[in-house]
């Protein structure tokens, strides 16, 4: 884990850079295929979510489906929170103070 | 000449985008210090963290690009990854393209550079308040700029800050825990109708399901699943 990381980030950034540019740069010559156009639609949640679920049930390599999952607990409760107020600090800051609760209270 | 009004207009322009952005900063501003914190948590040392933020300059991607740097993910998976969970940027790139159309490849280059979500937002907006008139400003690309240049300041400030706390802060903290709650905040907003809902659905349990995946291969399926079975849903539906 070092400095060796720095090219690869170079090029994830490049790559970025290209997506922005794509359509700025290509304006008139290309249509966006409109396959393309609905299935950008669906990137945020399926990502997203993968990344929740994964972060709030994985636990080392194994999934960690159990009342004593301080994470989970937490998480949905955070859930809860974001689907009612849609406020991401609010969020943020109640999963933080439940998973400090918890893992006062829960055997580690 | 008319160097000085044109000046004027110019400067005009710039300020109100760079004000336009400022509300905007109240939710990248925490974003970006957490970034720096978990991107130290992540292992990567400051000098890494803060690049980052300045070459991929994309939020998400760079909380997630953290993740699988900390989970010693092959850097093609990194860069892959990054690609797909950037690839609304596209739409960005779309949607202002017309507007954009007549200015030179420079400035066409940094406003691609400085095209994020935020500075997307403010930028599409004030295009679309102007809609088809003929006697909008003809530069209205430093607006534009001046939008993208405030949030990039205050992304790479903000990285700076957390980078900066991250060193001091005990891993008892779980501070990490910070990015699975952000994206709990951000995927709510992304669940519009019941298509969406099953591509986070599908997409999550498809990435629990393929955690054993060499290569942490597990999330860029799931998230390419995910969106199939959004497509499949809204087809079905039509």
């Amino acid at each position: 884990m070092s400095e060796h990381w720095l090219p690869v980030l170079a090029v994830a950034g490049l790559v970025t850079f290209a997506t922005r540019l794509s359509f700025i740069a290509l304006l008139g010559k290309v249509e966006t295929p409109p396959l393309l156009a609905r299935a950008l639609r669906y990137v945020a949640p399926a990502v997203l979510s993968a990344i929740v679920f994964q972060e709030l049930l994985v636990r080392g390599g194994t999934v960690h489906l159990a009342l004593g999952n301080a994470r989970l607990l937490a998480g949905l409760l955070a859930a809860g929170v974001a689907w009612r107020t849609r406020n991401v600090l609010l969020t943020i800051a109640t999963g933080m103070c439940a998973l400090w609760g918890l893992q006062a209270l829960l055997p580690h | 000449m008319a160097t000085n009004p044109s000046a004027r207009t110019r400067r005009r322009e710039f300020l109100s985008g760079c004000r336009d952005e400022l509300p905007i900063l109240l939710g990248v501003a925490p974003f970006g210090m957490i970034y720096g914190l978990l991107a130290l948590g992540a292992g990567l040392p400051p000098s890494t963290a803060q690049a980052m933020s300045a070459v991929v300059f994309a939020g998400s991607a760079q909380f997630i690009a953290a993740q699988l740097i900390h989970d010693a993910a092959p850097a093609a998976v990194v860069i892959v990854t990054v690609f797909v969970v950037n690839l609304r940027h596209a739409l960005y790139s779309a949607s202002v393209a017309p507007f954009v159309r007549q200015l030179n490849a420079g400035w066409k280059a940094l406003l691609a550079y400085l095209l994020t979500d935020e500075a997307y937002a403010v930028a599409a907006t004030r295009y679309e308040r102007d809609g088809d008139r003929t006697d909008v400003s003809p530069f209205r690309h430093w607006y534009f700029l001046g939008a993208g240049l405030t949030l990039w300041t205050c992304w790479q400030v903000s990285t700076a800050v957390g980078v900066f706390l991250g060193a001091r802060v005990p891993e008892s903290w779980s501070l990490d825990f910070t990015l699975p709650l952000t994206f709990i905040a951000l995927v709510f907003p992304a669940l519009r109708d019941r298509a969406a809902a099953a591509a986070a659905l599908s997409a999550g349990v498809l990435a629990v399901l393929a955690v054993g995946l060499p290569y942490k291969l597990g999330l860029l399926l799931a998230a390419l699943a995910g969106i199939s079975v959004g497509l499949a849903v809204e087809g079905r539906r039509a």
